[in-house]
């Protein structure tokens, strides 16, 4: 067998000789929710994952990667970030995630803004983050616009899939875009998808106009989709009833493809949640920040998992990236403290790799090492759940990823002091 | 998410800084519990030799109340110490009673009246200490009407104490104290001001006022914050500082004032006469120039903080420590030489131009010049993960080549905030005749599968993770939807 052994090194060409790779003698954690596997194997081709596991049959004449005393998982999904949008949030001049002046509000589409030089991003990479769904601010409508989800490779063109979802507030920070009032946001709502169902035939059989009365022609258009049900609907509420209503909202709106955001008092109704075959990206957090919160708990993933729910996990909050390992690890904590419920290893880890996926309809694609999905692939100096854990390798679409970034290179700069013979301007690769 | 916001995104993001005054803030010197007499502008006037009222900045007219509960003579035993202080002792014991550590050892044989704990797999180290926290000012839920943390009326508001903001029923308190094993905190007001006013320090048992939680005796801060907060914050509402260097001029303009302030009274207690006027705003700064209470300095960028290093020189007042410090690590040898402590974070998020430069080596950065370093959390979220927050910062560190011990590493959850507190004699490490500030790990601390397993606070057991009726729940969260949850 030619199989060559070559040393792990940040920027080894592998996929990009375009042949088959062999990750090989790492602990293998898939990301379906399966337990990691010790000494396991990935095997990628062509920028997809052929096979990850235990016994598998390095291919001849592939190019091994010797992972031995590391760990090899797929690369994490955010599932609510400003990446490529948002930099930096109080940073006027450069901050485009939310729009308050526009006249538009649905028909926003982040897709013709992502900036892929956007620092944030390629710090993200650095910490193992491989995809990430952008999402837009809500402005002076409940409505924010259309996300999309992006990968993290240092390429231009970024976007896996525009317009991905609709997003929404139906909770607190509803009502002020909404005009004042919770009922006001729901009213809102309703003109808006009846709006958009009168946007084929905008007059009447009297020639009255059917439509264009809270919304713009394009905010229509870009609602059809969400109403067919061709667009998911990423709701942002937290109070279990609000949760019960949003689910309501499917006995006028049959076709709504629902995702909840925060959800933080779901696991109150987890069981209706469950039962609508609706996922939920979740806000980990255990205080009552504010009145749509006031039963959060740590329990609250473990709740939802166990009544059957999808569920994805975020910080809500702009560039909290580097916090997403901290949220699932904690519902691996939790399962030692009486009363509460947690994951195992293999669930928590999912909620930032295959469920973020399913939740974006993309786990046919990432989110996981099983066969067929992209190649995603992030090999940890330890367990990627403890946060004392770094990415060695990142590996986008199976091509192998810089992890220097801004923030690597001033540490390289002010590794020494006081400056030398020259001003550290001049200390640069 | 607005938590979190405030931290990090928020207009007016309450980032404060602190110093490490190890070296030159005097310790035991602040106003004492108990002292709150007269104060000097309603004394009549009085003559050489005569009694005096004490100078205005040795008063606390608000002492505190705060009496520890009972606690058993406990023992801990086959435990992995981190004493605070860089010592590890594996198998070791733990002895505590009357709420005084009493010995740290090997193996200590245990008093008759003492509960033994056997704690073979699990860690014990001293409780930790925030030096930056907002809980009780910004408490949940998050409202406009309990929005208390930054009188932002005034760019100059020294004369604003946080401990008068503080809501006890603040419910971030407890979550601190059970999730992330806390034991003391400083509260402070936001850093939308260039003189935020007093801090008050607390330990973590609840109270129904703020006063049954004030650390007996601890020091007072001053914040101050330095950069973007305070001149957009005042050029938004078109008055000075708009500028940089507009903050640095009404900076020195009122520290001018302070000095001048201190020299009337300490005049007065010399020869006598009528005392001066009392100038709340002036007590607060006269005390920092006397050394009584400690500035803690918001800060991000290197050559911010070199200014307020030079202003201080001016003025004859020492920056206990830069807070959240974003860029400590280009002057770190600056910050050793001038003995100035720094908070930092593990991830500094670059919501703002002077936030961009943070990097996670930030801390082993500063540890490599020998400057005092301590991680912080600015929120009620990242206080419960602190342990966490140093843990990512020593790999970090690690990672370049700075190879910082995990007994080592405790000393920025505990002895160099207690160090930067001026409180470091009676807390922060696990030293006889110490507070028994003490948390019991259900594992390795530098885990994130680790959570506190017992907390103790002057020796009194205040959470046990096994025993529901030692889990804290505050007045507002009686009778809310899952008020008898775990959380």
């Amino acid at each position: 067998m030619a199989i060559r052994f070559i040393v792990l090194t940040l920027l080894l060409p592998l996929s990009a000789l375009g042949g088959t790779t062999a990750i090989v003698g790492g602990t293998v954690a898939i990301g379906d929710g399966s337990a990691p596997i010790p000494g396991g194997t990935v095997v990628i081709r062509d920028g997809r994952i052929v096979t990850a596991g235990a016994d598998v049959k390095v291919p001849q004449g592939a190019t091994i990667v010797d992972a031995r005393g590391r760990w090899v998982s797929p690369g994490l999904i955010a599932p609510f970030t400003q990446l490529g949008i948002g930099s930096f949030s109080r940073v006027a001049e450069i901050n485009d995630s939310t729009a308050a002046e526009s006249p538009f509000s649905a028909a926003i589409d982040v897709s013709t803004a992502i900036n892929p030089d956007d620092a944030p991003i390629q710090v993200s990479r650095a910490v193992g983050i491989t995809r990430a769904a952008v999402v837009p601010f809500a402005g002076k409508s409940i409505f924010g616009g259309q996300g999309a989800v992006i990968d993290l490779s240092k390429r231009m063109d970024v976007i896996m899939r525009p317009r991905a979802f609709q997003y929404v507030e139906l909770g607190a920070q509803a009502d002020r875009p909404a005009g004042g009032s919770r009922p006001a946001a729901y009213a809102y709502f309703r003109e808006a998808l009846e709006e958009a169902r009168d946007y084929e035939q905008p007059f009447g059989a009297k020639g009255e106009r059917r439509w264009h009365e809270v919304l713009t022609r394009a905010d229509a258009a870009a609602l059809v989709p969400v109403l067919e049900g061709k667009q998911p609907l990423l709701v942002h509420v937290n109070r279990a009833s609000d949760i019960l209503h949003v689910l309501a909202l499917r006995q006028s709106y049959p076709n709504l493809r629902l995702i909840l955001l925060g959800a933080r008092e779901g696991w109150r109704v987890c069981a209706q949640i469950a039962a609508a075959h609706v996922p939920v990206v979740a806000s980990v957090g255990d205080l009552p920040d504010n009145f749509d919160s006031l039963a959060s708990t740590e329990s609250n993933v473990g709740r939802m998992t166990r009544a059957g729910v999808t569920v994805a996990v975020s910080i809500l909050g702009v560039y909290l990236e580097a916090y997403t390992r901290e949220l699932a690890s904690g519902l691996v904590a939790i399962t030692r403290e009486p009363g509460a419920s947690g994951l195992d290893w293999g669930q928590a880890f999912a909620t930032i790799t295959s469920n973020p996926a399913k939740v974006l309809g993309l786990d046919g694609e990432i989110g996981s090492m099983r066969p067929g999905r992209r190649a995603d692939v992030v090999i940890w100096d330890g367990d990627p759940l403890e946060v004392a854990s770094a990415p060695v390798a990142v590996y986008i679409d199976g091509q192998p990823q810089s992890l220097d970034n801004h923030l690597t290179k001033l540490r390289d700069r002010y590794r020494q002091l006081p400056p030398g013979a020259l001003p550290k301007s001049y200390d640069h690769p | 998410m607005r938590r979190l916001c405030r931290r990090l995104l928020g207009l007016l993001t309450p980032l404060a800084l602190t110093a490490c005054a190890a070296t030159s803030a005097p310790r035991d010197t602040a106003a004492s519990p108990g002292t709150g007499r007269v104060t000097a502008g309603s004394t009549a006037a009085s003559h050489p030799g005569e009694s005096r009222a004490p100078l205005p900045w040795d008063t606390d007219p608000f002492p505190s109340t705060y009496k520890p509960y009972a606690g058993a003579p406990t023992l801990v035993r086959d435990v992995t110490i981190f004493d605070g202080e860089g010592g590890r002792i594996d198998h070791g014991a733990v002895l505590f009673a009357q709420g005084k550590i009493i010995q740290v050892a090997q193996d200590i044989e245990p008093p008759p009246d003492a509960v033994v704990i056997i704690a073979t797999g699990k860690w014990i180290t001293p409780g930790i200490i925030d030096i930056h926290s907002h809980m009780g000012d910004y408490p949940v839920p998050s409202t406009a009407s309990l929005s208390d943390g930054n009188e932002l009326t005034s760019p100059v508001t020294a004369e604003v104490w946080a401990e008068h903001s503080v809501w006890p029923q603040d419910a971030e308190f407890s979550r601190a104290l059970a999730h992330g094993g806390v034991t003391t905190i400083q509260v402070l007001p936001g850093s939308g001001n260039l003189f935020g006013g007093r801090s008050v320090v607390l330990k973590l048992v609840s109270g129904r006022t703020v006063q049954e939680m004030k650390f007996p005796g601890a020091p007072y801060g001053l914040k101050m914050a330095c950069g973007e907060n305070p001149e957009t914050v005042y050029g938004a509402k078109g008055r000075m500082p708009s500028t940089r260097m507009g903050n640095i001029a009404l900076d020195r303009i009122t520290w001018s004032k302070a000095v001048e302030y201190k020299k009337k009274w300490e005049d007065y207690e010399k020869n006598g006469g009528t005392p001066p006027s009392r100038d709340l705003q002036l007590d607060t700064l006269a005390g920092v120039i006397a050394g009584k209470i400690l500035v803690h300095n918001h800060c991000y960028r290197a050559d911010d903080m070199a200014q307020v290093i030079d202003m201080s020189k001016e003025f004859g007042y020492h920056v206990a420590a830069f807070h959240h410090a974003v860029e400590a690590y280009k002057v770190a040898d600056l910050l050793a030489a001038n003995h100035i402590c720094s908070a930092v974070f593990a991830e500094q998020v670059p919501f703002k131009m002077e936030a961009v430069d943070g990097i996670p080596e930030n801390l082993a950065l500063l540890y490599q010049a020998g400057a005092c370093v301590m991680t912080h959390s600015d929120s009620g979220v990242f206080v419960q993960m602190l342990n966490l927050e140093v843990a990512k910062m020593v790999a970090a560190g690690r990672r370049m080549g700075i190879d910082i011990p995990d007994a080592v590493a405790w000393e920025f959850l505990s002895y160099n905030p207690a160090k930067a507190l001026g409180i470091a004699d009676r807390t922060g490490s696990l030293r006889p005749g110490k507070m028994a500030d003490v948390v019991l790990w259900n594992g390795n601390p530098f885990s994130s599968y680790s959570r506190p397993e017992k907390v103790w606070i002057d020796g009194a057991l205040m959470y046990d993770i096994l025993n529901p009726k030692l889990h804290p729940i505050a007045d507002f969260e009686l009778d809310n939807p899952g008020d008898e949850d775990v959380k």
